[in-house]
C-alpha cells in the first residue's frame, strides 16, 4: 500500500500512456478490419510506431537526461542498416518472418546501443551546445559512412569495403549494404503494425521503468543539479552515458522496424533533418513527457499527409503551425492572448498561470 | 620538379580552401554575433543565405541590375528579413526555455525554404558571378587563382577588421559586448537591449546576404536548400573557433574550408564532410569550448 | 537493518577541550586532517597553508568575514576544485587525485550556500538519491522489475522515511522539493548528505535565512545527528549564537588564510578575531 502510495504520481502517468497506446491500437485494428483506413494511414502505420519510439527514447536523452542530441537519426541508420542487412543475411537460416524480425531488431538494438555508447563516451564530456554540436557531427559522420560502406555476403562469407566497391561477390550471394544506394529489401517487408505496437509498449516500458529506479533518478539529479549529484556519489559521466546507450538501442530498434517496412531506403533517408524532426516531436510533446511524444510524433507524421490537399502548401502550413505553436505555449503575452480568446474574453486565468510558470522557474 | 608542383598543389589547395574557409567565416559570424547576444542558435541563418542569393540572382539576371546593385539590394532585403524574422519568432521568446527558441528557428528554416520553393520552384537556378571571370596566373602559369577567389578572401577580411573596430570602438558595438556579457546589468545602464539585439540580427543577416552571394558565385546552382548545408558547416565552424568569440568565427571559418578542401584533394570527396566534422570532434574534446572561447566556470 | 542504529563506541563527553579535537576523539585517528593546503586561482591565492585537524565525532565550525575563503575550503574539501597545493587526509586516506565523487565514496557529504536540491524531484526521490551509494542494484533490474528491484526499492523507501524522520519531514515526502520553503530546502540538503552515508558532514551556512527559532531547532538537531550517527560535523555559519553554541573547535579564516584555531572561548577573546570582524582598533583612535 505504501508502495503504491508513494509510486503514484509516476505510475498513473506510465499506466495511461500505456493505456493510451492501447487503446489506440485497437481502434485502428478493428477499423482495419472493418471499414479500413485509408491506404495513406495504412501506409504511415510501421513509420509512426518508428517515430513513436524515436520519440520516446530522444526524450530520454533531452527531457530525462537534459543534454540536447542533434544527432539522434544516426541511430536510426544504424539500426536500420544493421538491423535489415541482418534480415536479408538470414532470410534462407530462419524462414520464420516474425523471427527473422525479432532478431533484426534485437540486432540493430545492440550495434545502435555499441555506437551510442561509443559515441557518448567522449561526447558526454561535453556541455550544452557544445555537446549539441557534437551529436550533429557524428550524425553526419554515420551518414557518410554508411553511404560509402558495401557490405555482401556469399559462399566465401561476409566481404566490406569502403569508398569503392570492391565486394566481388560470387552467384548466390547478397550485397547487404549498397552504399549510396542503401538497403534494399531483398525478401519481403518483414515489419508488421502489430510488431510496431509491441515495440512502443516496449519502448514505453523500458522508459518509464528506467525512470522509476535508482538509475532514472540518478539520470535526473544528474540534470537537476550535476554538482550535487557528484556530491552525493553519482558519477555523472556513467549515468549520462547510460541514458545515451539506452536510447540509442531503442532508436536502433526503431530504425530496423523502419527500414524493414521500405523496399528500399539510404542513409540520406536518416540525416539532419530527421534529428530535428525528433526533436520537434519532443519538444512539442513536452520534456520528459513521454505520452505528449507519443501523440506528437503521431500527429507531426498524419499532419503533412493530411495537409496534402494543400499540395505545395503543406511544408509551408507545417513550418506556420510549427511557429505558432512553439510562441503559443512559450511567450506569456501570445498564451494569455490566446486564453482570451478561448475564453471569449474573459481572462482570469491567463495571467496566473503564465505567472506560476514563471515562479516555477 | 616533382617537388614544386607538390608545392604548388599545396599552395593551390590552401587558396582555394581560404576562400571557401572565407565564405564559412562571413556566414560563421552571423551566428556568432546571434549567439553571443541572444543566446540562441539561429537555424534559420543558413536560409537567410539562400533569400539573399536569390534576391541577387534575380537582381541580376531577371532585371539586369550591374552585380553591385545586386549585392546591395540582397544585403537590404537580408537585413529586413533578419529584423522581421527576429520581432515575429523570436522576441516573444525572450524569456522561454533555449530549446523552445531553438524548434522555432527551426521553424522558421522550414518556412524559408518551403516559402522559396513555391515562390522560385526547386529547379536549379544558374547563378551568374558576380566578380568577372578570369585568372590570375602565377609560377609561369602553373599556378592560376581566379579573382573571386581573391575578391572572397578579400572581403572576408575587410568584414572582419570592420566588425573588429564596429564592436571595440563605436558605441554600439560597446552596447552590444555589454548586452552578451549580461542583459540585467545592460539595460540598467541604459543600453535598448531590444534595439541591440534587432541590429546584431540585421547585422548578421546582411553578412549572411554577401556570404549568400559569394558561395553562389563559387557554386553556381542555386535551390531553396541552398543555404542548409553551408549554414550548418559555419555553425560547426562558429563553434570550432568558440562560439560567441568573433575572432573565432574567423579562424573557425577558415580552418573549416581549408581542412574542407584539403581532405576532398587528398583523401576522398566522399568523406570530406565526415572528415570535417571528425576533426570538429577532436578540437572539442581537447579544448571543450572551442579553440578561442572561454570557459566558464560555475560558482559553487 | 536500520541505518539508525549504528552502534556507539563511546560515551559522548561533551567536555570542551583546548586542543582543536575534543578530548574524546583524541586517541582515535581524526577523520580529517589538512595540511599546507591552498588553491589559487590565476595569480590570486584564495586559500593558503590551511591546517586543519577534526576528530571523529567533532563538531568544528568555520568562520570569518565574507569572501575569507571558507566555502573554498568546503569545495577544496568536496574536490569541486582541486588543491593547488597540500593535502587531505580523509580518514587516513590520502585524496590526492580523486573527484568530488570519490571523495563521497571516502566520507565526505556536504551541503550547499546557494541551496542546491534536485527541485523538480520530489522529496523522497531527494533522499533516495543521496542513498545512490548505500542501496544498489544494476540497471537491468530496474527496467525489467526484478526482483531485487522491489526489495531495494522497499529498503529505499524505508531509509529516506527514516531519514527524513530526524527533521519531521516524512509528511512532506511527496512534495516536490523545489516547492518547499526555504527551512525546509536547507533541512533536506542535510538529510539527502547523510544519506550518502559520510563520516564528515560538512554544512554551508545551515541556519541562513532561519528565524531565531529554526535556528534552535537546528542546533539541536544537529547535535542529534552527531549523537546518532556518531561522525564528524563542520559547519560554516555566520550565526555566532549557533557557532558558539554548539561547536566544539573553531576555526577562524580571514584573507584566506587561518587566524585563529581554538574554543568558542578562545576564539570569543582572541584580539585577531575582534580585528578581522571589527576592523583595528588603532585605525579609529
Amino acid at each position: 500500500m505504501t508502495k503504491l502510495r508513494h509510486m503514484k504520481k509516476s505510475t498513473r502517468t506510465s499506466f495511461f500512456t500505456y493505456g493510451l497506446v492501447i487503446v489506440a491500437f485497437l481502434i485502428i485494428q478493428i477499423l482495419r478490419g472493418t471499414v479500413g483506413i485509408g491506404s495513406l494511414l495504412e501506409g504511415q502505420l510501421i513509420p509512426i510506431c518508428a517515430y513513436i519510439v524515436m520519440a520516446v527514447s530522444l526524450n530520454l536523452v533531452v527531457g530525462i537526461s537534459g543534454e540536447l542530441s542533434l544527432g539522434h537519426a544516426g541511430f536510426m541508420s544504424v539500426g536500420a542498416f544493421a538491423g535489415c542487412a541482418m534480415a536479408n543475411g538470414l532470410q534462407n537460416l530462419v524462414p520464420s518472418e516474425p523471427l527473422r524480425l525479432v532478431i533484426a531488431i534485437l540486432f540493430g538494438a545492440l550495434m545502435a546501443a555499441l555506437a551510442g555508447f561509443l559515441i557518448g563516451i567522449p561526447v558526454l564530456r561535453l556541455n550544452g551546445d557544445y555537446l549539441a554540436i557534437v551529436t550533429l557531427a557524428f550524425g553526419e559522420i554515420i551518414k557518410t559512412i554508411l553511404t560509402n560502406l558495401y557490405i555482401g555476403v556469399d559462399a566465401n562469407g561476409l566481404q566490406a569495403s569502403f569508398v569503392n566497391d570492391t565486394t566481388d561477390l560470387a552467384e548466390g550471394g547478397i550485397a547487404l549494404i549498397k552504399g549510396p544506394m542503401g538497403v534494399s529489401n531483398t525478401s519481403a517487408r518483414i515489419s508488421t503494425f502489430v510488431a510496431g505496437f509491441i515495440l512502443v509498449m516496449v519502448a514505453l516500458i523500458v522508459v518509464f521503468n528506467l525512470v522509476n529506479s535508482r538509475a532514472g533518478r540518478a539520470i535526473m539529479a544528474t540534470r537537476d543539479n550535476r554538482i550535487a549529484a557528484e556530491s552525493v556519489g553519482i558519477s555523472v559521466t556513467k549515468y549520462k552515458l547510460m541514458a545515451f546507450t539506452v536510447s540509442a538501442a531503442l532508436a536502433g530498434a526503431a530504425g530496423t522496424l523502419y527500414g524493414c517496412s521500405q523496399i528500399t531506403f539510404s542513409a540520406n533517408k536518416f540525416d539532419f533533418n530527421t534529428s530535428i524532426l525528433i526533436l520537434v516531436f519532443v519538444v512539442l510533446g513536452g520534456l520528459g513527457n513521454m505520452w505528449g511524444s507519443v501523440i506528437a510524433a503521431t500527429a507531426l507524421t498524419i499532419l503533412p499527409e493530411a495537409l496534402r490537399q494543400f499540395s505545395d502548401y503543406r511544408m509551408l502550413v507545417y513550418a506556420i503551425v510549427l511557429i505558432l505553436v512553439m510562441l503559443a505555449t512559450n511567450s506569456p503575452a501570445i498564451r494569455s492572448f490566446f486564453l482570451r480568446i478561448v475564453r471569449g474574453g474573459r481572462n482570469e486565468d491567463g495571467p496566473s498561470r503564465s505567472a506560476k510558470k514563471e515562479a516555477a522557474k | 620538379m616533382d617537388f614544386s608542383s607538390l608545392l604548388l598543389g599545396l599552395l593551390d589547395n590552401l587558396i582555394r580552401g581560404l576562400s571557401l574557409g572565407s565564405v564559412y567565416a562571413i556566414i560563421a559570424l552571423g551566428y556568432t554575433m546571434v549567439y553571443g547576444i541572444a543566446k540562441m542558435l539561429n537555424f534559420a541563418h543558413g536560409d537567410v543565405i539562400m533569400v539573399g542569393a536569390y534576391v541577387c540572382f534575380f537582381a541580376i539576371s531577371t532585371y539586369g541590375l550591374p552585380p553591385v546593385i545586386g549585392i546591395l539590394l540582397s544585403m537590404v532585403v537580408c537585413t529586413a528579413l533578419g529584423i522581421v524574422i527576429e520581432r515575429l519568432a523570436y522576441k516573444p521568446l525572450r524569456q522561454a526555455p533555449s530549446l523552445a527558441v531553438l524548434i522555432t528557428a527551426i521553424g522558421v528554416s522550414y518556412f524559408l525554404q518551403n516559402a522559396a520553393q513555391l515562390l522560385w520552384t526547386s529547379s536549379p537556378k544558374v547563378f551568374p558571378s558576380v566578380v568577372p571571370k578570369g585568372n590570375l596566373t602565377l609560377f609561369d602559369g602553373q599556378l592560376s587563382i581566379s579573382y573571386l577567389t581573391i575578391v572572397t578572401i578579400v572581403v572576408c577580411v575587410i568584414i572582419m577588421l570592420v566588425l573588429t573596430f564596429f564592436t571595440n570602438s563605436t558605441k554600439m558595438g560597446k552596447a552590444m559586448r555589454a548586452c552578451s556579457e549580461d542583459k540585467g546589468a545592460a539595460q540598467l545602464m541604459g543600453i535598448d537591449v531590444n534595439a541591440t539585439i534587432s541590429i546584431t540580427f540585421a547585422i548578421g543577416s546582411a553578412l549572411a546576404a554577401v556570404a549568400g552571394v559569394l558561395l553562389c558565385s563559387a557554386y553556381p546552382s542555386l535551390t531553396p536548400t541552398t543555404g542548409s548545408m553551408p549554414g550548418i558547416k559555419a555553425f560547426t565552424a562558429a563553434v570550432f573557433g568558440g562560439i560567441g568569440s568573433i575572432p573565432g568565427a574567423l579562424l573557425g571559418g577558415l580552418l573549416l574550408g581549408i581542412i574542407e578542401i584539403f581532405a576532398g584533394s587528398y583523401i576522398s570527396t566522399q568523406l570530406s564532410n565526415a572528415i570535417v566534422f571528425g576533426v570538429l570532434i577532436i578540437v572539442l574534446l581537447v579544448k571543450p569550448a572551442g579553440l578561442l572561447g572561454k570557459k566558464i566556470r560555475e560558482k559553487v | 537493518m536500520s541505518r539508525l542504529e549504528r552502534k556507539s563506541e563511546t560515551k559522548m563527553v561533551p567536555v570542551p577541550s583546548h586542543s582543536i579535537v575534543p578530548e574524546r576523539d583524541v586517541n582515535k585517528a581524526p577523520i580529517l586532517e589538512c595540511s599546507h593546503l591552498g588553491i589559487d586561482f590565476g595569480g590570486l591565492t584564495a586559500v593558503n597553508d590551511f591546517n586543519l585537524t577534526v576528530g571523529r565525532t567533532e563538531i568544528a565550525g568555520l568562520i570569518g568575514p565574507n569572501g575569507a575563503g571558507k566555502t573554498t575550503v568546503f569545495n577544496l574539501l568536496t574536490k569541486v576544485y582541486q588543491p593547488t597545493r597540500g593535502t587531505i587526509l580523509v580518514d587516513g586516506k590520502d585524496t590526492h587525485g580523486m573527484n568530488t565523487v570519490q571523495v563521497n565514496r571516502a566520507g565526505i557529504a556536504r551541503t550547499f550556500q546557494n541551496i542546491r536540491l534536485f527541485d523538480k524531484l520530489s522529496v523522497e526521490d531527494n533522499v533516495k538519491i543521496g542513498l545512490h551509494n548505500q542501496i544498489k542494484y544494476p540497471m537491468w533490474s530496474g527496467i525489467f522489475r526484478l526482483p531485487g528491484y522491489w526489495k531495494k526499492e522497499k529498503l529505499a523507501h524505508e531509509s529516506a522515511m527514516e531519514l527524513l524522520h530526524i527533521f519531521g519531514m516524512e509528511d512532506l515526502a511527496n512534495h516536490r522539493a523545489g516547492s518547499l520553503p526555504y527551512g525546509a530546502q536547507r533541512r533536506l540538503e542535510i538529510v539527502r548528505a547523510l544519506a550518502s552515508n559520510p563520516s564528515l558532514l560538512l554544512l554551508d551556512e545551515p541556519a541562513a535565512g532561519m528565524n531565531p527559532s529554526e535556528t534552535a531547532d537546528l542546533m539541536e538537531n544537529i547535535l542529534k545527528i552527531r549523537d546518532t550517527f556518531h561522525i564528524a560535523i563542520m559547519l560554516i555559519e555566520h550565526d555566532m549564537s549557533l557557532v558558539m553554541g554548539i561547536c566544539e573547535g573553531i576555526c577562524v579564516l580571514n584573507f584566506g588564510e587561518i587566524i585563529a584555531k581554538g574554543t568558542p572561548s578562545e576564539i570569543q577573546n582572541n584580539p585577531k578575531v575582534i580585528e578581522a570582524y571589527l576592523g583595528s582598533q588603532k585605525k579609529e583612535g
